[in-house]
């Protein structure tokens, strides 16, 4: 059944959409990067180490990771109105999980890092790609870290696994419907730092899941790593 | 963040002198870059880089109710949100001064040129029309954000398409939109920012030089024949002088040419 899958675009269904990666947008961040999944365009931010206000949030033992997850206004058909909605704070918060396994954090004792992440375009992926983005974005403020962090989502259409779903996907209602399942990764380990999920999966899917996840995840560590080296090199 | 008594010292003798840091005359503008089309969620969007300062600006539209004032003419809403991705100036928060002047500022440029024909955009008079949302999001704030931000509206205006409606009325983004947003052919507004330190004026200041100066005044120009003026506004305490006033009227035609001339292909 699954093989018979056709998929609105023509892609593959283990094929990601065309990615673009970019470090170094945003000159007066620390650390900053751009990720795209094809129409889902992604910008982050990093500002820190800094010092950390009000002052009894701040860790004597760590530094602190404070993520901010936000649409645009416009990055979305229905305007977005300005401001956090709750939807924005709970990704600001899983962004914050997944990212900070890799981050050295007891190396900045009672500091702030801030990754600002804001989505420019969407076309479903959102939260991944700006997880994308944050990764780098925090490699090239040279926040020590001891891998990076890949993000994709993985999507049940009736019974077919498909990676990347755009947002016509995500709308797909025949058979099971879609689910979609949002995994990040540590790239060089076998370490899941997010897994989010809206829909219905059995969970002997699940297992395959975050198998195509994570071969999904070494493509776009490629991307990113690519990014990575452009800016160093130059 | 105010700026040390040392920076604004050196600034204020190099300003006297003629000189600044980057090596530019004071009405100089930095390198100006634009692009259209950035966003294709939205209905018009553009991408504004002055130097380092980058601003993006879209423009979304929804149907709502006209005011009770102008039952036969569409809405207009300018907001900008200056996001701490931009800078480490800028927090979480309620918005301060700053946050309310600069879609203000942009808002009346853009209003007091006429160059949107809103009275096209009203779909049942006195109850349904058009409201034109212009949402600004500086990316990297460098100075002159006031200026940039009105090049990105103008930009984002002038690709807006108005969105299709399906049978009920409502809006339809599967379908292709077709008509452009109305606009007022031969409007174009900019708008220019002096600021001042010392007894000298500049343009296009970077963030340093910003923050260092005493007083800003914007003037929005909209016409390419006669360069009518349709809005300005004072900010800062420090006053200028008739000099400086006579110094900007006779600054602000070539001024406005000169950017008008770059901004020609897009528009």
């Amino acid at each position: 059944m699954a093989k018979e899958h056709k998929r609105p675009d023509g892609r593959g269904l283990t094929e990601l959409r065309p990615m673009t990666a970019k470090v170094g947008v945003i000159p007066n961040a620390d650390g900053s990067a751009m990720f795209a999944f094809g129409n889902t365009v992604a910008i982050a931010a990093v500002y820190g180490p800094r010092q950390l206000h009000p002052q009894h949030m701040q860790d004597p033992a760590s530094g602190v990771l404070r993520v901010n997850y936000d649409l645009l206004s416009f990055s979305v058909y229905d305007r977005k109105k300005p401001g956090p909605s709750r939807r924005s704070q709970e990704i600001s918060k899983v962004t914050e999980w997944a990212l900070s396994p890799v981050i050295d954090l007891a190396a900045f004792p009672s500091t702030v890092i801030d990754v600002q992440i804001y989505i420019i375009q969407a076309d479903a992926g959102t939260r991944t790609a700006g997880i994308n983005a944050a990764s780098m974005a925090l490699a090239h403020a040279g926040i020590p870290m001891r891998d990076l962090i890949c993000s994709v989502a993985v999507g049940k259409q009736d019974k077919a696994l498909v990676v990347d779903l755009t947002k016509e996907e995500e709308d797909f209602e025949e058979g099971e419907g879609a689910t979609d399942f949002a995994v990040a990764k540590v790239a060089n380990s076998d370490e899941f730092t997010l897994l989010q999920l809206d829909g219905k999966i059995q969970p002997e899917i699940v297992k395959e899941v975050t198998r195509i996840g994570a071969e999904a995840c070494k493509k776009i560590y490629e991307v990113q790593k690519k990014a990575l080296k452009e800016v160093i090199e130059k | 963040m105010a700026s040390s008594n040392l920076t604004i010292e050196t600034l204020k003798k190099m300003f006297a002198e003629g000189k600044r840091f980057d090596g530019r005359d004071l009405l100089e503008h930095r390198k100006l870059s634009v692009e259209t089309e950035i966003s294709n969620t939205a209905e018009g969007s553009a991408r504004v880089r002055i130097g380092k300062t980058e601003v993006i600006v879209g423009v979304k539209m929804a149907m709502g109710e006209p005011y009770p004032d102008s039952p036969d003419r569409g809405n207009l809403t300018v907001s900008a949100d200056l996001l701490p991705l931009a800078s480490p100036r800028f927090e979480h928060g309620p918005p301060g001064f700053h946050a309310i002047e600069l879609p203000r500022l942009v808002d009346r440029a853009i209003r007091e040129s006429h160059v949107i024909e809103l009275e096209k955009l009203v779909i049942k008079e006195g109850e349904k029309v058009w409201t034109v949302y212009i949402d600004v999001y500086p990316i990297n704030d460098d100075g002159n954000l006031i200026d940039a931000s009105t090049i990105g509206a103008l930009l984002a205006l002038k690709t807006a398409m108005v969105p299709e409606l399906d049978k009920d009325g409502k809006i339809d983004y599967d379908k292709k939109a077709t008509k452009k947003l109305p606009l007022a052919k031969d409007i174009i507004p900019i708008c220019f920012t002096f600021y001042k330190l010392g007894n000298s004026l500049l343009l296009d200041p970077t963030r340093e030089e910003e923050e260092a100066c005493d007083v800003r005044v914007t003037f929005g120009l909209s016409n390419p024949k006669d360069y009518l003026i349709n809005s300005c506004q004072k900010s800062g305490k420090t006053p200028f002088t008739q000099e400086e006033i006579d110094k900007i009227m006779d600054t602000l035609p070539k001024k406005y040419d000169e950017i008008n001339e770059k901004l020609k292909k897009f528009l």
